[in-house]
C-alpha cells in the first residue's frame, strides 16, 4: 500500500474514533453501575439497567420528572410540526404560485426576517408573553416555533416553483378551485419536501433549548433540553449514570431518524447532480 | 360624466364608503362605513388613552395609600403594558389609515372604471393569496416583528434591575442613554468591547476552522483508492445526527477537569490535564475544538455533494494535457469548491456570531472573570444578552446589545439577497 493511502486511513481511523468517542462513551455510561462521572474503565466491569428504572421512577430526594418531560418534549414537537409545516407549506405555495401586488416586497421581508435569529428579540417575547399570562406553557412554546415557521418557507418555494406550471392550468381549464388544486395536486407531488418540512421541525422543537428554558419555569413543565442541563447545573456529576442514560433516551430516536433521513437527502442530491 | 372618479375619490376623504355608494356598489359601501365608524370610534374611546401612555409610560409606579389607619399597597400604572397596549394601539392606527387610504383608491379606480364602461373584473386570483399569506402573516407579525419594534423600543428606556423595574417602580424613555452606556461608561463598554472582541475572534476561527476542516475531510475520504467510502462518511456524520444539545452537555462531562475522562487519559501518559474549562485560554481553545466536532460534518456533506457535481471532462481534458494530480486539484478542485461554497461561508459566519448553543451549554459563557459586568471569558454577544434579560434583567442593555446585532445581520443579509437563487433565477426553471 502506497504510504499516502496508508496516511490517509490513519487519520480517517483517528476521525472516526473522535466521532464516536464521545456517542459510545455515553451509552456505556449509560449502564454502569454507581452514579458517578468518574470511572476507572472505558466498558463498565459491571452491568445494570438500573438508571434507565431510575429514570422514571419519583424520588423524593430529587426532582426529575423524566417522564414529564419526555412527554411535554413529544407534545410539544408533534404540534409544533403540525402547525409549523403547514404555515410553511400555505407560505410557499402561495409565494411560488401566485404574482400578487406586494409579492416581491413580501419575499424580501421574509428573507431580512429570517435572517434575524428569533431568539434576539427573546426578551420581547418573554414579556409578551408575560403580558397575556402564557408563561411557563408548553403552548406557548409551540406558538412561538409554528409562528415564525414562515420565515423558512425559501426551501419549500424552490421545491414548489420546480413544479410545472402546465398540470395546474390543466386542473384549472377542468374547473378545479385553487383549494383543490393545492389538495389534489401540489400536494401529492410535494411529499418528499413535506417529508422533508415535517423532521427538521419536529427535531427543531425537539432539541431546542434556548426559548424552552426562556419560556418554562418550573420543573413540571420542562422539555428534555431544559430537564438535561438542569441536572448537569444543579446535580453537576454526582447524577452523571442518570444523566447519561436520559441522553441516551432522548438521542436514540432524533438520531435514527436523522442517520435514516440524511442517507436519502445526501443520496436524492447526489442522484440528482449526476444526472444533469 | 367626466368628474365621476374625482367625486367619488372626494367622497371617500370625507368618509370611506360614501365613493362606493356613489359608484354603486351598495354592500361594499355599506360595510366600509361601518368599519370607518368602528374605526374612529376605537380610535377615539378605547386607544387614545394607550396612545398616550407609550409617551408617558405611566406618571406613578405602585404606591403606599393611607386607607383609614393602615398603608395600603395601590398597584399603579405599569409601564411595560403601557408600552405594548401602546404598540398595539398605533398597529391598530396604522391598519385603519392602511384602509383609509386603500378605500379612497378604490373609489377613485371603480369610479374610473364605471367612467370608460369597462368591465368590473373580480380579482380573485389577487386576493387568494393573501388569504392563504394572512394566517403565517400574523403569526409573523406578533412572534417576530412585534418583538423587534419591543425591543428597539426597550433599548430607549431605562428598563433594567434595581431601579426600573414595574410594578414597582416606572420605566422612563431616556433616548440614546443606554447606546451611551453601553459605549462610553467603563463598566459596560468594557465588557462589551471585551465580549464583542471574542465575539469576532470566534465566529471567524470557527468559521474557518470548520469549512476547511470539511473540506479537509470530504477530500480525504473521496480519494482515489480510499475503500468503503460510504461506511466512512456514515461514520463523520454521526456527531451531526445526535442532538446538538445532548452533545454539548456530553462534551461538558468529558472535558470535566477533575472527573473526566479527557484528563484521565493524560494522566494516564503521566501528564497533568489541562484544566478545559476552567482556564480561560484553554476554555476558548475547547469551545473551538468541540464546535469543530459540530460544524466539520456539515461542511463535508456540503462539499461532497459539491464535488460529485465537478464536470468529469475538465478533469479529462487536464489529462490530456499532462496535468499532475497535484495542479488537478489546485486548478480545477480547489477553485471549484471555493466558488461553490462561498456563499454558505457568510451564513456560517453570521450563525457562529450568534452561536448560543456551543458557548452556553458547553462553558455557560464562564471560566467568570472580574473584568466584565455579568459576562464571562467565553462569553458571545448573544450568550450574555440572555444571562442579562433571565438572569440580571438588565433589559434595555440586552435591548440596546440585540439592535447592535441585528444591524450587523441586516447588512449581511442584504449582501447575500442578491446571490439567493430562489429569489433571482425563479422564474427560469419555469
Amino acid at each position: 500500500m502506497k504510504p499516502r493511502l496508508l496516511f490517509s486511513y490513519a487519520l480517517l481511523a483517528l476521525i472516526a474514533v473522535a466521532c464516536i468517542y464521545p456517542a459510545l462513551w455515553t451509552v456505556l455510561s449509560s449502564f454502569r453501575v454507581g452514579n458517578s462521572l468518574f470511572s476507572d474503565h472505558f466498558i463498565p466491569t459491571a452491568w445494570t439497567l438500573d438508571h434507565y428504572r431510575d429514570l422514571f421512577r419519583e424520588r423524593a430526594d430529587r426532582s426529575i420528572p423524566y417522564a414529564n418531560w419526555y412527554w411535554n418534549t413529544l407534545k410539544v414537537a408533534t404540534a409544533s410540526m403540525v402547525l409549523g409545516t403547514l404555515i410553511q407549506l400555505l407560505t410557499a405555495y402561495s409565494i411560488s404560485r401566485f404574482r400578487f401586488k406586494g409579492r416581491k416586497a413580501m419575499m424580501m421581508m421574509i428573507l431580512i426576517l429570517g435572517m434575524f435569529p428569533g431568539f434576539l428579540s427573546i426578551m420581547a417575547v418573554f414579556i409578551i408573553l408575560n403580558t397575556i399570562d402564557l408563561l411557563d406553557s408548553i403552548w406557548a412554546l409551540v406558538l412561538v416555533y409554528s409562528a415564525g415557521a414562515a420565515l423558512g418557507m425559501f426551501v419549500a418555494k424552490g421545491f414548489f416553483d420546480t413544479i410545472p406550471r402546465s398540470l395546474e392550468e390543466a386542473a384549472r381549464i377542468d374547473g378545479a378551485s385553487h383549494m383543490s388544486i393545492f389538495m389534489r395536486i401540489i400536494l401529492p407531488l410535494s411529499r418528499p419536501i413535506i417529508t422533508y418540512i415535517s423532521l427538521t421541525t419536529f427535531a427543531g422543537a425537539w432539541v431546542d433549548f434556548i426559548f424552552a428554558r426562556a419560556i418554562l419555569r418550573t420543573p413540571e413543565n420542562w422539555t428534555l433540553a431544559v430537564g438535561l442541563w438542569s441536572i448537569i447545573d444543579s446535580y453537576n456529576s454526582t447524577e452523571f449514570t442518570l444523566f447519561a442514560a436520559g441522553c441516551v433516551l432522548v438521542a436514540v430516536p432524533i438520531t435514527l431518524l436523522f442517520m435514516y433521513t440524511q442517507r436519502f437527502l445526501v443520496d436524492g442530491l447526489t442522484a440528482g447532480a449526476s444526472k444533469g | 360624466m367626466k368628474h365621476r372618479a374625482a367625486t367619488a375619490g372626494w367622497l371617500s376623504v370625507i368618509c370611506a364608503g360614501l365613493g362606493q355608494l356613489y359608484n354603486r356598489q351598495y354592500v361594499k359601501g355599506l360595510s366600509f362605513i361601518l368599519v370607518y365608524a368602528a374605526g374612529i370610534y376605537a380610535i377615539a374611546a378605547k386607544l387614545t388613552p394607550h396612545l398616550k401612555g407609550i409617551v408617558t409610560l405611566g406618571e406613578q409606579g405602585q404606591h403606599l395609600v393611607k386607607v383609614g389607619k393602615i398603608y395600603k399597597n395601590v398597584p399603579g400604572d405599569h409601564s411595560i403594558f403601557m408600552m405594548i397596549y401602546g404598540v398595539l394601539a398605533i398597529l391598530v392606527v396604522l391598519l385603519f389609515l392602511l384602509f383609509y387610504v386603500l378605500n379612497i383608491r378604490d373609489a377613485v379606480v371603480v369610479g374610473r372604471r364605471k367612467q370608460s364602461g369597462s368591465e368590473l373584473r373580480v380579482l380573485n386570483s389577487s386576493v387568494f393569496p393573501w388569504l392563504l399569506l394572512s394566517v403565517p402573516m400574523i403569526g409573523v407579525l406578533f412572534f417576530t416583528i412585534m418583538p423587534i419594534v419591543f425591543t428597539s423600543l426597550i433599548a430607549f428606556t431605562n428598563y433594567a434591575s434595581p431601579n426600573h423595574i414595574p410594578p414597582k417602580n416606572l420605566v422612563d424613555w431616556v433616548g440614546f442613554a443606554t447606546f451611551d452606556k453601553l459605549f462610553n461608561m467603563n463598566v459596560w463598554s468594557d465588557t462589551f468591547v471585551g465580549v464583542l472582541s471574542w465575539t469576532i475572534v470566534w465566529a471567524i476561527l470557527a468559521t474557518v476552522t470548520c469549512y476547511f476542516g470539511g473540506i479537509l475531510v470530504a477530500l480525504l475520504i473521496n480519494q482515489q483508492g480510499i475503500r468503503f467510502k460510504g461506511i466512512w462518511r456514515m461514520l463523520f456524520i454521526i456527531p451531526y445526527a445526535i442532538p446538538q444539545f445532548v452533545s454539548l452537555l456530553i462534551m461538558k462531562n468529558l472535558l470535566n477537569e477533575k472527573f473526566g475522562p479527557i484528563n484521565q487519559y493524560f494522566r494516564y501518559f503521566g501528564m497533568e490535564g489541562l484544566p478545559w474549562l476552567n482556564d480561560p485560554f484553554w476554555a476558548k481553545v475547547s469551545v473551538i475544538v468541540v464546535n469543530m466536532w459540530i460544524g466539520i460534518p456539515v461542511s463535508m456533506i456540503l462539499v461532497m455533494g459539491i464535488l460529485t457535481t465537478i464536470p468529469k471532462d475538465l478533469y479529462e481534458a487536464a489529462d490530456v494535457d499532462g496535468a499532475t494530480a497535484g495542479a488537478k486539484f489546485r486548478n480545477i478542485t480547489m477553485p471549484y469548491i471555493l466558488f461553490a461554497t462561498a456563499p454558505i461561508l457568510i451564513t456560517q459566519f453570521v450563525g457562529n456570531i450568534n452561536n448560543f448553543n456551543v458557548i452556553f451549554l458547553l462553558t455557560g459563557g464562564n471560566p467568570a472573570t472580574m473584568k466584565y459586568n455579568n459576562a464571562g471569558e467565553t462569553d458571545l454577544l448573544v450568550t450574555w444578552l440572555y444571562k442579562l434579560t433571565l438572569d440580571f434583567n438588565q433589559y434595555n442593555i440586552a435591548a440596546a446589545v440585540s439592535i447592535l446585532i441585528f444591524l450587523f445581520i441586516a447588512a449581511a443579509a442584504i449582501v447575500m439577497f442578491r446571490r439567493t437563487r430562489s429569489f433571482n433565477e425563479e422564474d427560469m426553471i419555469q
